[in-house]
């Protein structure tokens, strides 16, 4: 039987008065590229700790891979995950290698496996180097190398690519798509939007404990119907006679700026301003029309909370 | 929560890596190489004091072997052990660990036994080399109380390595774990004997102190002393303090207990802490 890779019911976590995770609902599917994004705080590192059976939930239930995370068939669970915590700083006194070698042994994987893990993070030659000399990136190549240890089916990355620079997000991302290829499922966090945006199958806004929206990217614009912004050129003085002819429409809102104008107005709205402004060609020079970003999204949603 | 079951390799792979790691960094060779200097220092120069130099037989070596050893295994253990969780935790690298499929509980007698293994080997490693070194001058029973003496160093060791790791287990950051592992020692190692001293003094005008061996035997400290004194009748007439204890307190067995529950104990809190 196929079991969805992570299914959470109605998830709490107190500590003491605080709620870190208030009632969260999410089933990523098996095979699935998943982001989980927030501010700092907003409690995705408290579900991720829940997730790994790090935390006991205060409430609600949690499985993974189809098995309630306690227990020994639990440990047998743990042998198909891989994680990498969010700020990890592993033994200095040790070598890459002998880093991976150890994580090795715990998770009864390959020990010849190491290296080529090493290698395929980028860091095939400091692996006999001890990682007090590594840099923030390498620290954290290292960190996801460990992770990928054992051929995991369940990837659990909390900020990935902190302190990675724009080639070694790259990287990661290529690396994660191979694996995705080849059935793995992936839960990553972030901050980061820009970066996640095109890069997930689908999404959740997490803010204060809660789940403020889950779906695609394309689901999640739909869901809040966030505005469209029409960016116009207009024909020098044309400004008056622009805010003239959208005085009627009810749902328009205009900034004027110079020969510039944006205006604002709800998706279904769409066609009926196209119409009115293609009237006004000798106002309007150009126009564009800008699709909310996830950036918009995801303010749209903190905002409305 | 449902009963698991204990697996031995992850206990292995990581009492392995603590043990290595002391012998990398050449911990164990270094309090190996103290304590055989300590040793052989004190067995030919210990009299010096009384204008002789030159071994004075090991009744009174291990005498002064045990005042030395009652202060410095201590403060080695906790040292040794004051890091074992805590360290881990402050790192990041706690929650990695217990996400792979290892549970608490062997996670933590990994760490015990790994580092007992290195605090053990640098006191055998030690004294032992020590001892080979008297030992052509040194008759059987001799080399039989040494060898006792040694044995105790090593459980003396155990135990206070044993309450580092439950400070460890219980310490919210490394600062606090040091200091707490400091302030153990202080007490239980200077301070505790003269509570009892000003006890029996008080006590000696107002009240009977039928409790007294056991407030010895709270102390695992105490318990060295008191095991390597009563064997040699030389050694007893040194310390004032032991002719307070009943023959049947004072019974190796019962020492030797006592200082295993002192080991057990210690680590038995720490594992029920750290669920």
């Amino acid at each position: 039987m196929a079991y969805n890779a992570i299914e959470i019911q109605g998830a709490v976590k107190h500590f003491g008065p605080t709620r870190a995770v208030d009632g969260v609902d999410l089933t990523v599917r098996t095979g699935e590229l998943f982001g989980l994004i927030g501010h700092n705080g907003a409690g995705k590192t408290t579900l991720f700790k829940m997730m790994l059976g790090l935390l006991p939930p205060t409430r609600g239930d949690i499985r993974i891979d189809g098995q309630p995370v306690r227990g020994d068939a639990f440990r047998e669970v743990r042998r198909r995950i891989g994680y990498l915590p969010e700020s990890l700083a592993l033994y200095d006194n040790l070598s890459g290698l002998e880093i991976m070698q150890f994580f090795a042994r715990l998770k009864n994987a390959d020990l010849a496996s190491c290296l080529p893990l090493l290698e395929k993070v980028g860091l095939a030659d400091a692996a006999r180097r001890r990682v007090r000399g590594y840099s923030k990136g390498m620290r954290q190549r290292l960190g996801f190398a460990q992770a990928l240890l054992g051929s995991p089916r369940l990837l659990f990355l909390d900020e990935p690519t902190n302190g990675l620079d724009p080639q070694g997000i790259r990287e990661f991302y290529q690396l994660l798509r191979e694996l995705r290829e080849q059935g793995v499922t992936a839960l990553l966090s972030s901050h980061i939007l820009a970066e996640i945006q095109l890069r997930v199958d689908r999404l959740a806004l997490m803010k204060t404990g809660k789940m403020q929206a889950l779906g695609t990217v394309a689901e999640l614009r739909e869901a809040l119907n966030l505005p469209l912004d029409f960016q116009l050129t207009l024909a020098p003085g044309a400004g008056e006679s622009l805010q003239r002819a959208l005085a009627g429409q009810p749902a328009a809102s205009v900034q004027l700026d110079k020969d510039t104008a944006h205006v604002r107005c709800p998706r279904e709205h769409k066609m009926a301003l196209l119409h009115l402004l293609t009237n006004l060609e000798d106002s309007v020079v150009d126009l564009q029309i800008r699709e909310p970003s996830l950036e918009d999204v995801f303010l749209g949603y903190s905002d409305a909370a | 929560m449902k009963k698991i079951a204990i697996e031995f390799k992850p206990i292995s792979v990581i009492a392995g890596k603590e043990f290595w790691d002391r012998i990398r960094n050449r911990w164990v060779l270094a309090v190996a190489v103290i304590f055989t200097v300590f040793a052989l220092v004190i067995a030919y120069f210990g009299a010096a004091q009384q204008g002789a130099v030159g071994f004075r037989g090991m009744d009174v070596t291990i005498a002064s072997l045990v005042s030395l050893v009652i202060y410095l295994v201590p403060l080695i253990a906790l040292i040794l052990g004051y890091d074992a969780i805590v360290g881990e935790r402050e790192r990041g690298s706690l929650e990695l660990l217990l996400s792979l499929p290892i549970t608490r509980f062997e996670l933590l007698i990994g760490k015990f036994l790994g580092l007992a293994g290195a605090l053990s080997f640098s006191t055998l490693a030690g004294f032992g080399l020590a001892g080979v070194l008297l030992s052509y001058q040194l008759g059987a029973t001799a080399l039989y109380h040494y060898a006792g003496f040694m044995l105790s160093a090593l459980l003396l060791g155990m135990a206070f390595l044993s309450i580092a790791i439950l400070v460890s287990v219980m310490a919210s950051d490394r600062m606090r774990a040091s200091g707490v592992a400091i302030g153990l020692w202080f007490f239980l190692v200077l301070v505790y004997d003269l509570l009892l001293l000003g006890l029996l003094v008080l006590a000696e005008k107002r009240f009977s102190l039928s409790f007294f061996p056991v407030l010895l035997y709270l102390n695992p400290a105490d318990i060295f002393r008191i095991l390597n004194v009563f064997g040699f009748k030389e050694v007893r007439d040194l310390y004032g303090l032991a002719t307070v204890l009943p023959a049947a307190l004072a019974s190796p067995w019962m020492l030797g207990s006592a200082m295993v529950l002192w080991i057990v104990a210690p680590l038995g809190v720490a594992v029920w802490r750290f669920k």
